[in-house]
């Protein structure tokens, strides 16, 4: 358990991505079986323990603590489990820990009833971090930044397998995975898959810079302002993906109810009606379903999902990943003709007569949902990852204006030294400033700099972490959309805003007036 | 006549060093020789009468005397007796072995005033081998890079360092140039720290893989940027708790206290057991609470000035 312990709290206060795989790597790499297995499975979320609710850990507290004590020492720190894990007494010097095994056979053999008691005994083995880590994974609620995917993607490395290997195989095995070390160790041959819905990588694109495509070569969508998702289905068992490869299942479990083929497709998950992209909470709500494990039907009623398709990776058990685009989707419309229209609908194909005439069209679209057009090869198989000159991303031109830099505050990791998160605003007619948008990017490190010694010159108050500045930079802010928002008292709010130039040329009193900005709104 | 004042008095006694207990501007001042060295130090040439450990004067008929708090170099507990009663003001104390200072003594009373900084069950500071053993195992681990460590100018940043030589690290320690001096007067006080560089203005190269010492508003700061691949590090009681680590964007938290933990604070009150105890400088609410399930005797006594979090 000390292992595991430490491997937690390595990956509390770990905050690069890299050192935290790091961390997993390592941990599993010098741990043996079948402890390492539980630990993969808890930081995966495969992990539960039925007999351990978090109720328990509240009804331990209660029968060994001053309820007073408790509750000022839990509203200091924050969290039940480390509040216990605290105010346990300290191990005696001649307790043995539990290995990690130990505590999962010790909880899974034991009753409801009997868990609390169990969990006490494995406490009193166990110094305060032990502890602690005893109660997350007892609760399976680690909390410590990993998804799912980052747990395999440390398996990956810590046995140079990659992870799209270790994906293919993971739903077919279950915790301790035995079979997956094996593997991993180059003991046996990798375990078969069978007959699960699993995550297929996804093919991306590179932007295209300021190159002209063949309209003959490449075929044009639209690029889809949502949240890009794979739905894979054995038809015994549907499941979503995100980007990163999570599932995202639980979150949007309309769309897998509603999925009826058998596959794996490609697509954009949309709100349906005016509201994607013309109300930046839209975008938001959906965003915030996909953090989600479960969603209420309220939610669902609220934003009508729907998944835009535009690829299809299996027809059945037929792979056609080899295939050519152009293959593929004609194999998807006849796919696509089998689902629910309510669900799901095709990204339809954009007709050019030549590239300047697609330009013509893009510059035209002002649709919210859309972001810009996609072009792909139409000979190009479906690859993982981002290949050069088979998909290109051809964003919408974005939108400028001149804004006054108001408040500003201190990054986050890197920067956090630097005032780099900056709030602007724009001019009302009687001479106010409202904001408009707050930016933390699009300038260099250069910039960056400038903009601190600007900040830390020019503050004339300071609100806890927040300075208030002179009213005096101009800074020329790009965004992809404006529109009305209740939020801002400006009543507009920008999408994607980022800071593009600085004006340190420009009066301040010559930057955009609100006025200007609402005229965006398309 | 004042303990600790926040604000200028004409005649004040004076715990420690630390700027929450020893302000500027007092007309007269009682103090430990060191404390006062250490304000000397601070505000300049401040004087005042020096009050070894054990040593007494009286006053309109109290008799007053510094006792060893063993919090930070020269803190002391002060005693004040008056017809046959006993009233010791503990300043901030702690009763764990430190190697710069002189070691707590329990002071027999008949009301106490103590400090409650760590006044919460769930602080029980972990011993500090454990914590340096921590330090050398990161440090080991980052030839690359250095460590870096947040730790209070006046007593931690020299406890960390005479807790390293005492582990046996032998390698120089960088410090911060603001803590050269006070580091100076604990070396001229017998404490010995081993070999100190300013980490000011040196190359990237030459700090690969140094322990350095900062004060904590330094830990973020541009100052740090000039470090190789820091990993930062925070000496302090605070750290027990993870989210209060996390807040400070601590990556190798280190519970190392100068204050009291509860075990400790608790433990003192049932080896005194003064007949009335005062609850300040904390948490005063759950020690008072404490005491209450132990049928001591016990008030929160607020004082003004002093709504700041002590340095942990
Ligand atoms: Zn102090
Ligand atoms: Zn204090």
């Amino acid at each position: 358990m000390q292992a595991f312990s430490a491997l937690i709290d390595g990956l509390i206060y770990t905050r690069s991505r890299d050192h935290k795989v790091r961390l997993i790597a390592d941990y599993l790499r010098s741990t043996p079986d079948p402890d390492r297995g539980w630990a993969l499975a808890a930081l995966a979320g495969t992990l539960s323990i039925a007999t351990v609710k978090a109720a328990a850990i509240r009804a331990m507290a209660e029968e060994r603590f001053d309820p007073m004590l408790f509750r000022m020492s839990r509203d200091y720190v924050g969290d039940t489990a480390e509040t216990v894990a605290l105010m346990w007494p300290e191990v005696s010097a001649d307790a043995v820990a539990p290995t990690v095994s130990e505590v999962i056979d010790l909880l899974n053999s034991t009753s409801r009833a009997r868990a609390p008691n169990v969990l006490a005994e494995l406490m009193d083995r166990l110094d305060a971090n032990g502890r602690y880590a005893l109660l997350k994974l007892a609760t399976g609620g680690m909390r410590v930044g990993i998804s799912a995917r980052l747990a395999k993607t440390a398996f990956g490395q810590a046995f140079g397998v990659s992870v799209d290997d270790v994906e293919e195989v993971w739903h077919a095995l279950s915790p301790p995975y035995a079979a997956l070390f094996a593997w991993g160790e180059g003991k046996s041959e990798r375990p078969d898959p069978a007959d699960s819905a699993f995550f297929r990588p996804f093919m991306l694109a590179h932007p295209l810079e300021d190159g002209i495509v063949d309209l003959d070569a490449y075929a044009a969508e639209w690029k889809w302002d949502g949240i890009r998702i794979q739905i894979a289905s054995t038809g015994g068992e549907t499941r979503l993906f995100s980007r990163g490869g999570d599932e995202v299942t639980g979150a949007f479990p309309e769309i897998a109810a509603a999925f009826n083929g058998i596959g794996v497709v490609d697509g954009e998950l949309l709100v349906r009606g005016d509201v994607q992209g013309g109300e930046a909470a839209s975008f938001n709500a959906l965003q915030q379903r996909l953090g989600r494990k479960n969603v209420t039907a309220a939610m669902q009623a609220e934003y009508p999902v729907f998944v835009r398709l535009y690829d299809i990776l299996f027809d059945g058990a037929e792979d056609l990943r080899s295939q050519p685009w152009n293959a593929r989707r004609e194999r998807l419309e006849r796919f696509a003709a089998q689902l629910d229209t309510v669900r799901f609908d095709l990204s339809a194909i954009i007709e050019a007569r030549d590239f300047d005439h697609l330009a013509e069209i893009r510059a035209a679209a002002r649709e919210a949902a859309i972001e810009g057009v996609m072009l792909k090869r139409r000979d190009a198989p479906y690859l993982a990852g981002r290949k050069v000159g088979l998909w290109y991303k051809w964003k919408r031109e974005p939108l400028v204006a001149d804004c006054v830099m108001m408040y500003a505050q201190r990054g986050s990791g890197k920067r956090s030294s630097y005032y780099s998160d900056y709030t602007f605003g724009c001019w009302t007619p009687d001479g106010a400033l409202l904001p408009v948008g707050k930016a933390y990017s699009g300038f260099s490190d250069a910039e960056l700099k400038w903009l601190d010694r600007f900040v830390r010159d020019n503050t004339v108050a300071r609100f806890g972490p927040v300075r208030e500045v002179e009213k005096s930079l101009v800074l020329e802010v790009a965004f992809d959309a404006v529109h009305e928002s209740k939020r801002h008292k400006s009543g507009i709010a920008m999408r994607f805003p980022r800071i593009s130039r600085l004006r340190r040329d420009k009066p301040a009193d010559e930057a955009d007036t609100i006025a200007n900005l609402r005229a965006m709104i398309g | 006549m004042w303990i600790d004042p926040s604000r200028p008095a004409e005649r004040a006694l004076v715990t420690h060093g630390h700027a929450d207990h020893a302000r500027s501007g007092h007309g007269a001042v009682w103090a430990t020789p060191e404390t006062l060295a250490i304000m000397a130090l601070r505000y300049g040439t401040e004087m005042g009468t020096p009050m070894p450990y054990g040593d007494g004067f009286e006053a309109n008929g109290v008799k007053i005397s510094f006792h060893p708090a063993g919090h930070v170099l020269g803190s002391a507990q002060i005693l004040l007796e008056h017809a046959g009663e006993r009233v010791v003001v503990t300043g901030d104390y702690k009763r764990r072995f430190d190697p710069t200072c002189a070691p707590f003594e329990p002071v027999d009373c008949d009301v106490l005033i103590t400090e409650a900084t760590f006044g919460l069950p769930v602080f029980t500071h972990p011993p500090i081998e454990d914590e340096i053993a921590k330090l050398l195992a990161a440090r080991a681990a980052q030839k690359e890079g250095c460590i870096l460590i947040g730790a209070y100018a006046l007593g931690k940043a020299q406890r960390v360092i005479a807790e390293l030589r005492r582990a046996g690290y032998d390698a120089p320690i960088y410090i911060h140039g603001a803590m050269q001096k006070m580091c100076d007067l604990y070396a001229a006080h017998d404490v010995p720290l081993g070999e100190l560089i300013v980490a000011t203005g040196l190359a990237k190269a030459e700090m690969k893989g140094a322990i350095v010492i900062a004060p904590p508003s330094a830990l973020n700061d541009r100052w740090a940027q000039r470090l190789p691949d820091p990993i930062t590090a925070m000496a302090s009681g605070w750290m027990r708790v993870r989210q209060r680590a996390r807040q400070r964007n601590v990556e190798l938290p280190l519970v190392i206290s100068d204050h009291a933990d509860w075990t400790e604070l608790t433990e003192t009150l049932l080896e005194l057991r003064p007949s009335e105890t005062w609850i300040t400088h904390g948490r005063t609410d759950a020690l008072g609470r404490w005491c209450e399930l132990h049928q001591l005797k016990a008030r929160a006594l607020d004082l003004v000035g002093r709504e700041e979090e002590d340095e942990g």
